[in-house]
Formats: structure tokens, C-alpha cells, sequence
């Protein structure tokens, strides 16, 4: 045989040959081979070891039992079981004594946060900025009560839920009928001068005595105790036009919230009320009543 | 084969197998194994592949010797030594001078400390390092290979280890070839224990600089350490153990990108190291040369530079991926003309364009010459140019930032006595080892804007707020501004800043703008 090396390097051939080139024959060191087996002898064990081989409907199961959903459950576990502590402490402190222990309100809130994602936004939206006839739970505006106490007491029984016993209930009368529209008129103009957004009239001022300051209070300042809203602020739930307003008085809206008392724990709706009351309009409980309450916690 | 006797015989250099990388193969011989693979028509019956031998690299003293052994003995002592230097940041810092904590995101290194936030400063020194290896590379070739790369350090320490149970070259490789016996058996696993010592204790320094090396330790031998710590060292130790005891220059040829990167940089002025060839050629023996001068050159081909070469090449193939230019083999050559009274320098540092010049009558010119060129020059001022930015950030960087991110679902909040409120959160950070006082007042805004956080309530609400900001911290604070009632902007709302100013003598202060949002006209 001739020409089985070449001449310029040195190196032989390896007999191939295409249009004129030729192979080298410049080998790869035995251990690179000896890898490549290792990869396989791998794969073999990894695939007894693991799940590989796709089925119909799952895959080979491994004889590690290993799978990512059993990390993933795992994983839960274990938070679960690193917020244990701090989710007893909060069960056992009253609401009203969260906000004495920073750190515990804190966990709440951030409990609270992720409650609310699941289970809130999708009345109340994404920042708790609501949208007309959802209440907004950033403002300080509260029909029924802004401090802890009252927002846990509104997760808890819900608003005209009727399956829940203690739910917060009320109805205002619809006055289809009963006004005509220039009644209406004077009545919604009353309402908006309360906020200094319309002149005061005596004939609406009339007729907000006779038939709503029971609810909404004689200057229009709300009654919270019975969940008759404030109309003499900035904020409305279903519209503050005078047209809006003449419509609600016709024929009032009513709003529902579930009463979350079973489907969510205890622990969670305190969380929830934290959260809620801590987006910037809380109103601070009654110091009187807050006060021996966490005492008698710190004493037991 | 391999007999008890032949232990006692040296084996002369020249009949071992030859390393050629242009064609290995025929120079094997009839004691290599059968190639794995053959394909007997189509090959001719030539392996597929290379059997695998071991470099035995012969002793040699000299000064490029003498420098590996000081660029070692400062690589090995930095790697090891490094993360035991105590450096005292007072009570809320570790008080570790080189230390990476990954856990609290932190990353000190004496005097300076890189929060996650200013990871630009570790970017730049990676991309100074790169441009650093250009910088080397142009100025002096392969020098990280050879003297400084770790894989060449280790490889040269276990190659040392090697020498000390083993003998020199021809002994190890005699020791190769005799038969297992309760000899070598025990000076193997000796020596392969004392291997495992080394690559453990490299492993071990490498978690050193990720924790409080002293608590580490003690958890470590307590096994109270963390999994990943006994996992990295695991891991390192296997590697070392492996690549550093076994694979060696198998490495530098077959797995490592940096040799063909260089080769792609390397050019004929850059430095590397040579064999004159017009000066050595014709190879002959001094007896041979003395009878017939004209005809043999100065190279007497005793192979001694093919000895001590700790990868196997033969330098006077020419320029080759195996070369990492350590330059034992001219302490080798330079030996042996200094024995036979030749000039010392038939391989030497040099670049082609030296060579060529040479070749061509000129007088050798020194290596040094080699540094002064453009390319040198260029990659030394961007890489000196990226160092001094650094720097003078690092000079004039504040241990005081705040970063602000408004609300923007609802972007504003009507009240009820129509005063709007817009909620912000805060990220003071404080970068001094010590708690400060910090104050959060506004800029820009109405006369009668207040604000209040989480912790002060709307009572306390007023232009400014006084915070606390533990040491070494980030605090996160949701801060609520509020305009009264009858104050409107226009759509885009009004823009104004935070600003965050330290209590304490240095008043440092930083500004985070912002934008109040409020409802349109109604």
C-alpha cells in the first residue's frame, strides 16, 4: 500500500476519501470513549432509578418513588410546619391585640396578602380598590366598621348572607312610588349638599329627616352599627351624580358578601382582616376595650 | 510482559513512546493495547483511538523551575490561606476579610462591601479579568497556562507528590510497568492517599469562603454543616483528586476552550517558546558534531527537553495546543548547552517575528521586546481604564440608598373628606455596619402634604418621618402621603421626590423621584 500517510504531517490516513480529501486519522484519547460508555451505564441506572419511560397515561414510576409533585408536597410541608409557630401565636391572640405585637401583625398581613389573592380579588380587584357596587378597602370609608373587630366580624358572617345566622344585614326601602320625580330630585340634591356639592334645600332637607336619617344619621354621617352608609363624603359605592343617586333612592342596589366562617379557618380570616384593615384605612380600636382583652392573653 | 527485572534496567528515553500530536499512532508499539475500535478494511488498521499513558516528567532546576515553584507556593497559600485572614467590621458584620455570603447576599472582601444591588462592581472585575487574559496573552502568551491556571499548579503539586514515592521519571515509569506486587501495591494506595489529602483539603478551602471558615470547620467535623458544604466538597475533592492526579495534561489538550482561544489570539508577535531550528538542525551527537561541524547544529537530541515537559510534547515540533510555554524545557536545553559549551537559548522565549528575524542573520533580540507593542498598550488601557471607574465609584458610593415604587393598583386613593392619598414602598437601605437613624421627608409637594407609615398611623402624619434602620440592612417601609382636599395636578399628577437623609455626622442623603397620582377634575 502507498501514500498511507501524509506527507505533510506526519499523519496516516483512515482510508476515506471524498472529491480528493482525505480523512486524518487524529484520535480521540481511549478515556473520551470510556465516557461515552459511562453515559450510557448512567442513563441504564437512571432510568431503573427514576421515572423515564412515558406510558399511555403517566410514565415508569422508578424504583426511588421519586417524583417533582412529591418534592413540591414536601416543600409545602415543611412551610407549613416553619409557620406553625407564628400561625398558633396568631390563633391565640385576639384580633384587636395584633397590632401590639409589630412582628405578629406583620405575619399577618403577609398571610393575609396571599388569602386575599386567592379568595377576594375578585370582587373587591387586585389593589382592593373594589369597582362601583364592591366596596373600596383602601379608603377610610367603612359601612359597617373599620376597626379589626368589625372587619373580622364581616369576613366571618358575610354581608346579607343569608345562610349565615349572624350575617350583617339591612335594607334600604325602595321609594319607587312613594316619590315623585321632583321629590327624588330635591332629595338627591340634599344628599350632595351634605358634601358641599349642591346648594341645601328645605324641602329635600324635609324629606332626608322623614326618611333616611334614621339609617344614615341626621347629618348624613352614617350609622356603622347598622351598616347605613356615610353620604356626606367624597366616596360612593354605586355613583355620586345627582342621577345615581335619585336611581339608589328608587331603587336601591344591595350588595352581598359570603360568609367565609367554614370555608376558610379562623386563623385565615384574622389574617384577612389585618390585611384589609392594614391597607391605609384601618380604623384604631377602642383603646378601653383593646387593652384588658390582651392583657388577660399575656396572663394566660 | 512486563517483568520484575526491568525495574532495574533504565529505560533510555528514546525507545519510549514518542509523543507526536500530528500522528500518535505508529509510534505507539507493540506494547500498547489493541485500539477499541478498528474497522480493519477502511482504516488500514489504524485505532480510532489513543490509548491512554501517563507523562512522566523528568526533574529538572532551573529559573523558570524556580519561578513555578514561587508562582505555587503564592497561588497555594492565597487558595488556602485566604479565607482565615480575620478582618474586624465591628459587632453586625462577620469579621471574615474574604468572604462570600451568599445566604445574606453579601459579598466582602476586606474593606469593601458588594451589596446584590451593586453586582455591577463583581461584573466589572470579571470583565477586567477577561480582558486581564487578553492583556497576558498579548503581552506574554500562554503565561496563565503555564505558571498560574490551577490545573497546572495541582498538576505540577501531584506530579511533585509522584517523584516523592515513586522516584524520577525512569523510575515511575519502571514502577508503571512491574507487576502488582505488595510493593507497589502499598506505595500506590500511599501515594493515591496522600492525593485524596490534598484534593480534600482543596475542597475543603473552597467552602472556607462561603461561611465563617473557623464555625465551618467545627460544624464540618461535628457534621452539623450544611448538606451542600459536604456536597461542594465532596464534589471538589473527586475533581481534584481525578483531573489533578490522573487526567493532568488530558485536560489542558482535550477539555479546557482556553488553549484553542488562545490560539485564536496569539499571533507572530506574541511570545511563546521556541526551537531554533536553523540554529539546532541538523540533530546530532557532540562526538558527531565535533568530527563533522558543518553538518550537525547545536541541538544534540539527548530529548531531555521532551523529558521534562509536564505535558509529553516535543517543543521542537513547532507551536502546539499541548505547549502551555511553563519553560522547563529551556532550563532543560539551556542545561545542556551550558554541559557541551554551546550558547545557551536553542529553545528559548521568543516570538516568530523574533525568530524569523533571526533565522534571517539578525542578532537575537530579548524576549522583553516582545511586551512593547500597540495591542499590549490598547488592552492595557481598557483594562486599567474599567479599574479606575471601579474604583472611583467605589470611592464615591454612599452607604445610604433609597428606592421608591408607588402604588399602582389603585395609583390613588380618594378619602372621605376628599383629601387624596397615594401609598409608596420604600427601600431605605443602610450599608454601615451599625444601626441609623434615618429621616424620609418629601420634596416638591403643596404645602399641607403629611405622610405616615404602617408604623406611625395617620395621627402622627406630618412632612417628615424619623426611621430606624437596623445595620447592614434593607428596610422595607409602606409610606402613605396624603394632599388635602382641593389640591389637583394634571393627569400626568404632580411629581415630587422622597428624600432619605442619615442622622448621624456623615449626612449622607439620597433622592428617590416620584410621582403623586390623583384623580382627574370632577
Amino acid at each position: 500500500m502507498t501514500n498511507r500517510i501524509d506527507e505533510p504531517t506526519g499523519t496516516e490516513f483512515v482510508g476515506h476519501e471524498w472529491d480528493g480529501i482525505k480523512e486524518l486519522n487524529t484520535p480521540l484519547p481511549r478515556w473520551w470513549l470510556y465516557t461515552f460508555y459511562a453515559t450510557i451505564l448512567f442513563a441504564a441506572v437512571y432510568v431503573v432509578l427514576y421515572p423515564a419511560w412515558p406510558l399511555i397515561d403517566r410514565a415508569t414510576a422508578g424504583t426511588l418513588g421519586w417524583s417533582s409533585r412529591g418534592d413540591l408536597a414536601a416543600e409545602l410541608r415543611a412551610a407549613d410546619a416553619a409557620r406553625a409557630g407564628v400561625v398558633a401565636k396568631i390563633a391565640a391572640t385576639p384580633i384587636e391585640a395584633l397590632p401590639s405585637d409589630p412582628a405578629l401583625m406583620q405575619a399577618a398581613v403577609a398571610g393575609g396578602a396571599a388569602a386575599f389573592k386567592v379568595n377576594c380579588v375578585q370582587c373587591h380587584g387586585a389593589g382592593a380598590a373594589g369597582s362601583p357596587g364592591y366596596p373600596n378597602l383602601n379608603d377610610d370609608d367603612w359601612i359597617w366598621g373599620g376597626t379589626l373587630t368589625d372587619i373580622e366580624y364581616t369576613l366571618t358572617h358575610g354581608i346579607r348572607w343569608d345562610s349565615a345566622a349572624e350575617t350583617r344585614s339591612n335594607f334600604m326601602p325602595a321609594f319607587q312610588g312613594s316619590f315623585d320625580a321632583m321629590q327624588v330630585s330635591a332629595l338627591a340634591g340634599h344628599v350632595l349638599s351634605l358634601s358641599g356639592k349642591a346648594k341645601p334645600s328645605a324641602a329635600g332637607a324635609q324629606m332626608f329627616a322623614d326618611n333616611c336619617a334614621a339609617c344614615h344619621g341626621a347629618g348624613g354621617e352614617g350609622l356603622p352599627a347598622v351598616g347605613g352608609p356615610a353620604l356626606n363624603d367624597a366616596i360612593w359605592l354605586y355613583g355620586g351624580s345627582a342621577a345615581e343617586i335619585g336611581k339608589q333612592i328608587l331603587a336601591p342596589r344591595h350588595g352581598v358578601m359570603p360568609a367565609w366562617q367554614g370555608r376558610l379557618d379562623p386563623v385565615t380570616i384574622k389574617m384577612l382582616a389585618a390585611y384589609v384593615h392594614a391597607r391605609g384605612g384601618g380604623q384604631a380600636s377602642a383603646p378601653a376595650a383593646a387593652q384588658p382583652e390582651a392583657a388577660q392573653v399575656a396572663a394566660k | 510482559m512486563a517483568q520484575a527485572d526491568e525495574l532495574d534496567r533504565p529505560v533510555p528515553d528514546a525507545q519510549k513512546p514518542r509523543r507526536d500530536w500530528a500522528g500518535a499512532l505508529g509510534a505507539e508499539g507493540a506494547k500498547a493495547p489493541p485500539p477499541a475500535l478498528e474497522e480493519s478494511a477502511g482504516l488500514m488498521g489504524a485505532g480510532l483511538y489513543e490509548a491512554g499513558r501517563t507523562v512522566h516528567n523528568k526533574r529538572i532546576d532551573g529559573p523558570f523551575r524556580r519561578f513555578k515553584w514561587a508562582i505555587m507556593a503564592i497561588t497555594l497559600t492565597v487558595y488556602y490561606a485566604t479565607p482565615w485572614i480575620r478582618w474586624d467590621r465591628g459587632p453586625y458584620a462577620p469579621d471574615q476579610a474574604v468572604l462570600v455570603d451568599l445566604a445574606h447576599r453579601r459579598f466582602y472582601m476586606f474593606d469593601i462591601e458588594i451589596w446584590p444591588h451593586e453586582f455591577y462592581f463583581v461584573a466589572g472585575l470579571l470583565i477586567m479579568a477577561g480582558i486581564g487574559l487578553f492583556l497576558v496573552t498579548s503581552a506574554v502568551g500562554r503565561a496563565w497556562c503555564g505558571y498560574a491556571c490551577p490545573q497546572t499548579v495541582w498538576t505540577d503539586l501531584f506530579q511533585h507528590v509522584d517523584r516523592f514515592f515513586d522516584g524520577d521519571r525512569n523510575a515511575r515509569a519502571r514502577l508503571d510497568k512491574a507487576p502488582w506486587g505488595a510493593a507497589k501495591t502499598l506505595r500506590r494506595l500511599a501515594k493515591w492517599a496522600v492525593y485524596l489529602a490534598i484534593a480534600f483539603w482543596t475542597g475543603g478551602a473552597w467552602i472556607m469562603y462561603f461561611a465563617d471558615a473557623p464555625t465551618l470547620t467545627y460544624d464540618f467535623w461535628h457534621g452539623t454543616a450544611d448538606p451542600i458544604a459536604y456536597a461542594c466538597v465532596a464534589v471538589l475533592t473527586g475533581t481534584t483528586f481525578w483531573l489533578g492526579g490522573f487526567m493532568r495534561e488530558q485536560v489542558c489538550i482535550y477539555m479546557c476552550p482556553w488553549p484553542r482561544i488562545q490560539a485564536a489570539m496569539l499571533d507572530e508577535k506574541s511570545l511563546i517558546v521556541t526551537y531554533k531550528d536553523w540554529r539546532g538542525e541538523q540533530r546530532g551527537s557532540v562526538k558527531k558534531a565535533a568530527k563533522n561541524p558543518d553538518k550537525y547544529g547545536d541541538c544534540i537530541d539527548c530529548r531531555l527537553c521532551v523529558a521534562v515537559c509536564p505535558t509529553g510534547v516535543d517543543i521542537r515540533d513547532g507551536q502546539q495546543i499541548g505547549c502551555i510555554t511553563c519553560g522547563l524545557c529551556i532550563d532543560a536545553c539551556d542545561r545542556v548547552m551550558k554541559e557541551t559549551g554551546r550558547a545557551r537559548g536553542l529553545i528559548d522565549y521568543a516570538t516568530l517575528e523574533q525568530c524569523d528575524a533571526e533565522r534571517a542573520g539578525a542578532p537575537a533580540s530579548p524576549a522583553w521586546k516582545a511586551l512593547l507593542r500597540p495591542r499590549v498598550f490598547i488592552y492595557f488601557g481598557v483594562w486599567a481604564a474599567i479599574g479606575a471607574g471601579l474604583l472611583f465609584a467605589l470611592g464615591t458610593r454612599t452607604h445610604t440608598d433609597l428606592t421608591v415604587a408607588p402604588d399602582r393598583n389603585p395609583p390613588f386613593m380618594l378619602l372621605k373628606d376628599g383629601s387624596v392619598r397615594n401609598a409608596y414602598t420604600l427601600r431605605l437601605r443602610n450599608m454601615e455596619a451599625r444601626p441609623r437613624t434615618m429621616v424620609v421627608s418629601l420634596e416638591g409637594l403643596p404645602a399641607g402634604a403629611v405622610m405616615w407609615t404602617e408604623a406611625v398611623r395617620l395621627e402622627n402624619a406630618g412632612p417628615t418621618q424619623t426611621v430606624t434602620v437596623a445595620a447592614n440592612a434593607t428596610k422595607v417601609l409602606r409610606a402613605y402621603v396624603m394632599l388635602p382636599p382641593g389640591i389637583r395636578g394634571d393627569d400626568d399628577g404632580l411629581a415630587f421626590a422622597f428624600r432619605l437623609t442619615s442622622s448621624d455626622e456623615q449626612h449622607e442623603s439620597d433622592v428617590a423621584p416620584t410621582t403623586f397620582s390623583m384623580p382627574e377634575d370632577d
